[in-house]
């Protein structure tokens, strides 16, 4: 047996570590569909509990809409399950064209072309593009699939500190002598939610002579007065020349991404990007869904402009009750804690009081920078988050954290 | 030796330290400690190599190796010997 005590304990000893570090995962099962209000089961094994969601990705509330609903099941019936093909052989319809062009039209940018998750689209992009000539240079914060992704790149890499201009100046002139420079950046970061200043980086990057990699999956569809990202925000629609994005957080939720920009680009990830060309085509019935999702936001901002509302209102809530948060102003609202037990224990408490929201530390977020990351949604309405509040104030009030800076939490719980 | 742990410090506060009450000495926890992530310690290797004119090999440039001024300054010399 090749799957020998030996193997097997080596195995067991990493998931033991991993325990009792306090960092194992356990996932929480949905018995209905995502929403504001969710019936969850957790632990495995318990009644159902109705909470309010306050952690998905689901920005605008289309996750369930029914107009994509109805989109979904007619892709369904009209071009079936499944395609059974990566794209180049036989797994291209005429709605994965259709959604191509929608997309380009919606980022305001030259072509587009699909892959199966924006996880593959930051895997393949980097390495299609680039050699062992050119550098990538990317913020400290980017997502961990662009880390993936400049790793399996030849290019060298370096990186800039967080949002600091200046610093990412320095770097574009230490490789100064590279083939190609590419500036790396997410347009929201998960983590802070807070924006890549990305008329700074535009300018910086024409000084140097550099081209701009922008993530846009926390912002397309309600970043910008009409919802199409963080280059629409800062004004610099049409000059950022590789976007990625996901169409598994406010486009509907279901899943695969893109790689967005110049056309130059974008068909050379055609020919040669690996997750395009060795992974699966995207379902027809998610495709059908994507395209409605973008016709429901082409005509009108109502839901990006319900959502801007309702974070505006949660986060006054929260400032008023006397958390410390993240400034900013995306729906990502991280509740800053420091200490990572706090924030598994308030997290906790929090399920208790009827509200899902999930506490981060380190390794996700940098040490001593715990917190509870919430994320507000359109479909969340007032009376969500007047009872999230309500929770949040007695969960805080328990810990006797309102109105207490970082540095007294800090002193009171410790890093 | 000492000019050598001063140049490291310096260069290790210029360029990872976000915040400027923040305090490092010769024995801080670098990478274990969340200053430098793994991933961002390129830059770091890119400058010893060049200011001291070594060839680190990347399996030599461990996070391990890496964890403290005083243990970068011993990875430096051992190839400064060679």
């Amino acid at each position: 047996m090749s799957y020998s005590n030996r193997v097997q304990n080596i195995y067991q000893e990493q998931l033991q570590a991993i325990q009792e570090k306090g960092i194992f995962k356990l996932e929480r099962y949905i018995h209905s569909s995502q929403a504001a209000d969710i019936d969850v089961e957790y632990p495995s094994g318990s009644s159902l509990k109705k909470v309010i969601n306050m952690c998905s990705n689901n920005y605008l509330g289309l996750s369930s809409h029914p107009e994509v609903l109805k989109a979904a099941h007619e892709g369904l019936d009209h071009r079936g399950y499944g395609m059974s093909s990566v794209r180049f052989i036989c797994g291209t319809q005429d709605i994965h064209n259709e959604l191509e062009h929608k997309v380009t039209e919606f980022l305001g940018t030259e072509d587009t072309i699909l892959f199966p998750s924006c996880m593959d689209a930051n895997t393949g992009v980097f390495e299609a593009i680039l050699d062992e000539e050119d550098v990538m240079i990317s913020d400290r914060l980017v997502h961990a699939s662009i880390i993936d992704g400049i790793r399996l790149c030849s290019a060298q890499h370096d990186t800039f500190k967080h949002s600091n201009m200046e610093h990412l100046e320095k770097k574009l002139q230490l490789h100064a002598d590279k083939r190609f420079k590419v500036v790396i950046t997410d347009g929201v970061f998960s983590m802070d939610g807070d924006t890549a200043k990305l008329d700074e980086m535009v300018d910086l990057c024409e000084k140097y002579d550099a081209m701009l990699f922008v993530d846009e999956s926390h912002a397309s569809g309600f970043i910008g007065k009409t919802g199409r990202g963080t280059h629409e925000k800062y004004g610099v629609l049409g000059k950022i020349d590789i976007i990625t994005t996901t169409f598994g957080k406010a486009l509907g939720g279901a899943s695969g991404g893109c790689v967005s920009g110049r056309k130059e680009l974008v068909e050379i990830c055609r020919q040669k990007a690996r997750p395009y060309l060795f992974s699966n085509t995207i379902a027809p019935v998610v495709v059908s869904g994507v395209l409605k999702v973008l016709d429901i936001l082409s005509q009108s901002t109502e839901r990006r402009d319900k959502l801007e509302k309702n974070t505006e209102y949660w986060r006054q809530g929260l400032t008023d009750a006397g958390f410390v948060l993240r400034p900013g102003d995306t729906p990502i609202v991280p509740v800053m804690l420091f200490n990572a037990k706090l924030s598994q224990d308030i997290s906790r408490d929090l399920y208790d009081e009827g509200i899902y929201a999930i506490g981060f530390f380190f390794p996700v977020v940098p040490n001593g920078q715990a917190r509870i990351r919430t994320q507000i949604s359109a479909g969340h309405e007032i009376h969500h988050l007047d009872k999230a509040l309500d929770a949040f104030r007695k969960v805080g009030k328990k810990y006797d954290i309102l109105g207490k800076t970082k540095q007294e939490i800090i002193a009171q719980f410790g890093l | 030796m000492e000019d050598m742990k001063k140049i490291v410090l310096d260069y290790v506060i210029e360029e990872y330290l976000e915040d400027e009450d923040e305090e490092i000495t010769f024995d801080t926890p670098l990478i274990s400690g969340g200053i430098v992530d793994s991933f961002s310690m390129v830059s770091l290797k890119r400058f010893l190599e060049n200011k001291y004119d070594i060839a680190i090999p990347d399996e030599k440039a461990t996070p391990e190796a890496f964890d403290s001024v005083d243990k970068i300054v011993v990875l430096v010399q051992e190839f400064l010997k060679d």
